[in-house]
């Protein structure tokens, strides 16, 4: 199977991560969606790593995988502490940061 | 021991002394503080006279050592070593000033008793002490200046040693600031000579020096004339002369050790140190000397005007210095250094008698209020007078012996120097009369109340204390003069201090009569060895001339003080208001202050106004400051837009952005 399909299926699914960060609004969605682009990059990077004959790729797609793994552990962890303090579950809502 | 191994523990022990004085200032008891200190500059002494034994055991031409202990900085050309320098005139100089130091520090055990700042006062002494002494004992340019910049700040510390008095204390920035004047002037003259000669080591530079310049070469010149910045500055000598009265702010043993036996001494000692640079460069030695003989004049007739007694001591000894920096430039080395021994003596003992005078009056310092102290304070009465008649140079005492050598030097030298001889016989009359107008006016004529008070065995005691200066009230708390004072009749140290000066100041003269024993001459004789000027001194016929014309003057100014103040009492305010303009010119110190504060502080103030008006506020402020701020206001104010809070707002940014940057790398590629 040439390469071109496995890139497209992964443009996809980033395209759709992208999307899903940019219009949803609950944090926990957004955090999937960033965990949807991580995994097509990933899958590009296999492939990749496959076209060459060369574990470099694969290396690189298990570091995202770590990467991934602690950004989910920040992440869930911001949003607990979120509901915790009874803030709205919501990115619209927090914006305190504006300039 | 070698004498450089004596050197180095003249040294350690007034800082090891200053170290415990100052560590243990609240463990040390009573007036332990002042012992230990005495004690470290006895010690200091004692090894400067093993010093003394210890060079005289070498043959004359082998009595210039050096000696170094480590290295500061050894790179291309230059070699700054902490080393020192012994050689007869270094220990004729640490000698005088060991000694006077040691009498002094006893005096002030008993003097400062009841001091708040005792511990500090003591610890501040030492640490004078060990300054003036590595001064001396400098072997190159850069200890040189490190001595000097120290004896400067400890002169500092003492003069505004009563720190709460604001006349104390702005008389201490006065004396610092026209001191630092000084540094920048030997700095500067360090420099010129070492860029020609590349080594800061005395003897090589003295080596080298004849060698790379001739005879009054303008650097050369220059360079002399710098070192004189700093002599004149450290010396009193006009016109850096205004710190000196002022500096009689400070309690008065450190008048007797720093502005009149040791420190003030110390531009004598630099020009002597340096007479090979000054012998090749004549101008500058001129200037020198016709500064001096300014100095001796001025000075003379300021000190028969003011009725501060210490001021009058104080002009007293920016007269006497007047004298030895004149001797030193012009060549008579010898006479000026003794000189400079028996005026650490006379001079001493002269301030210590004031000191006992103005505890007797509870602080007081007017010679108006003073009278009729001879029955009251017999000891301090005779010490008195054993010391003015040494100032005034009466034989045989100390002062007549060597001011009149100097003289007689300079009588001999013949051209412009005659003339400044005579000025200097002109200023031996005035000494004369304004030293026995001292001891006519506070030990003559109807006892005052306190002297009447003390008759009766009661020592005065100011009701309130107050600033003898400006007469605010004190109080009595650290940072003013303590509640009791201390008279030399009733406090045995003192008494000590007080009488061996005064036996150093009878016989001291006797150490170079001319023709007899030459003792001081031949002793540093080895210092001067390659001078031509020191060889050419006078015959011992033309010198004991001198000496008589110097007798005979000496009692003519103390016949003139006599009629004056004694037998038609009034002369003086008759001859006031009959020379009312003089008398204004000398009892306003011949306007210098006024005069400095004209052509120096009032520009730098109104440069300094100008500076913050125009460079700083309006230049610096609006366009520096407040232009800088404008941009970095206005660009965030534009970007601040940006940051609305939103994430997602961010996140589209971002997106946005990584496409963009994608998309020109494709397109480019």
């Amino acid at each position: 199977m040439p390469i071109g399909w496995y890139l497209v299926v992964s443009a996809l699914i980033f395209s759709i991560g992208a999307a899903g960060v940019l219009v949803r609004r609950s944090p926990l969605v957004i955090l999937l969606c960033l965990e949807l682009m991580l995994n097509a990059a990933n899958l590009a990077l296999v492939a990749f790593s496959r076209m060459w004959g060369h574990e470099d790729g694969q290396v690189f797609a298990l570091i995202v995988l770590v990467v991934a793994a602690c950004e989910v552990t920040v992440g869930l962890g911001l949003i607990v502490a979120i509901y915790r303090r009874q803030l709205p579950i919501d990115v619209d809502d927090l914006r305190e940061l504006q300039g | 021991m070698a004498p450089t191994t004596f050197g180095w523990l003249v040294l350690l022990c007034p800082i090891v002394g200053t170290v415990v004085i100052g560590l243990g200032f609240r463990r040390l008891p009573g007036r332990s503080p002042g012992w230990i200190a005495t004690a470290a500059i006895g010690l200091s002494f004692v090894c400067a006279i093993g010093m003394l034994l210890a060079l005289l055991n070498r043959s004359p031409a082998h009595r210039q050592l050096t000696s170094s202990l480590w290295s500061y900085a050894n790179t291309v050309g230059v070699g700054a070593n902490l080393e020192i320098l012994v050689d007869p005139l270094s220990v004729f100089m640490v000698l005088v000033v060991s000694g006077v130091s040691t009498l002094i520090h006893l005096y002030s055990v008993s003097y400062m008793t009841s001091d708040r700042g005792y511990t500090r006062f003591f610890a501040y002494l030492n640490y004078f002490v060990f300054s003036m002494l590595l001064l001396l004992l400098a072997g190159n340019f850069v200890l040189l200046i490190v001595g000097w910049a120290f004896v400067g700040a400890a002169s500092y510390l003492l003069i505004s040693f009563w720190y709460r008095r604001t006349t104390a204390t702005r008389a201490g920035i006065k004396a610092f600031v026209i001191n630092v004047v000084g540094d920048v002037g030997l700095v500067l003259g360090t420099f010129f000579i070492f860029t020609h000669t590349g080594t800061l080591d005395f003897l090589k530079t003295f080596a080298a020096v004849p060698q790379v310049f001739h005879h009054n070469s303008t650097d050369l010149v220059v360079g002399c004339l710098l070192l004189l910045v700093g002599a004149f500055a450290k010396s009193a000598q006009i016109p850096l002369h205004t710190w000196l009265p002022d500096a009689m702010e400070g309690p008065t043993p450190v008048s007797a050790l720093i502005h009149a036996a040791t420190m003030v001494t110390a531009g004598v000692y630099l020009i002597a140190r340096m007479h090979p640079l000054f012998e090749l460069a004549p101008t500058a030695a001129d200037v020198g000397a016709i500064g001096g003989c300014l100095t001796l004049l001025i000075a003379g007739t300021i000190g028969l005007a003011v009725t501060d007694i210490k001021r009058v001591i104080a002009y007293s000894t920016m007269s006497q210095i007047g004298y030895m920096i004149m001797g030193v430039s012009a060549g008579a080395y010898s006479g000026a250094l003794f000189l400079l021994m028996a005026h650490a003596f006379f001079k001493a003992l002269l301030f210590m008698g004031a000191g006992s005078l103005i505890a007797a009056m509870a602080g007081s310092q007017s010679l108006d209020r003073m009278s009729g102290f001879r029955r009251a304070l017999p000891f301090t009465f005779g010490c008195f007078i054993i010391g003015g008649l040494a100032l005034s140079g009466l034989p045989p005492f100390s002062g007549w012996f060597s001011k009149d050598d100097i003289l007689a030097y300079l009588d001999h030298r013949g051209g412009g120097f005659e003339i400044l001889g005579i000025l200097g016989y002109v200023g031996a009359i005035l000494t004369a009369v304004y030293t026995f107008r001292i001891i006519f006016r506070a030990f003559f004529g109807e006892p005052c109340p306190e002297a009447k008070e003390l008759e009766e065995g009661h020592l005065a005691h100011a009701e309130v204390p107050t600033n003898p200066q400006t007469g605010e009230v004190e109080d009595t708390d650290v940072g003013f003069p303590g509640p009791e004072h201390h008279i030399a009749e009733r406090e045995w140290p003192m008494k000590i201090a007080m009488a061996t000066l005064a036996l150093l100041a009878t016989v001291g003269g006797f150490l170079q009569i001319p023709g007899v024993d030459d003792a001081v001459r031949r002793f540093l004789a080895p210092s001067f060895a390659g001078s031509r000027l020191a060889a050419a001194g006078p015959s011992t016929g033309t010198d004991w001339v001198g000496l008589l014309i110097g007798a005979a003057i000496a009692g003519v100014g103390i016949a003139v003080a006599y009629r004056v103040w004694i037998l038609a009492p009034g002369t003086s305010t008759r001859v006031r208001e009959r020379l009312a303009p003089l008398y204004e010119l000398f009892v306003n110190k011949w306007y210098f202050d006024e005069l400095i504060d004209f052509a120096i502080v009032r520009p730098a103030l109104w440069f300094g106004q100008i500076a913050t008006t125009v460079l700083d506020r309006a230049l610096v402020g609006t366009l520096v400051t407040d232009g800088t701020v404008g941009i970095v206001r206005a660009g965030s104010a534009a970007v601040r837009r940006a940051q609305t809070g939103f994430l997602r707002y961010y996140a589209a940014l971002m997106v946005l952005g990584i496409t963009g940057v994608v998309i020109y790398f494709l397109v480019s590629s």
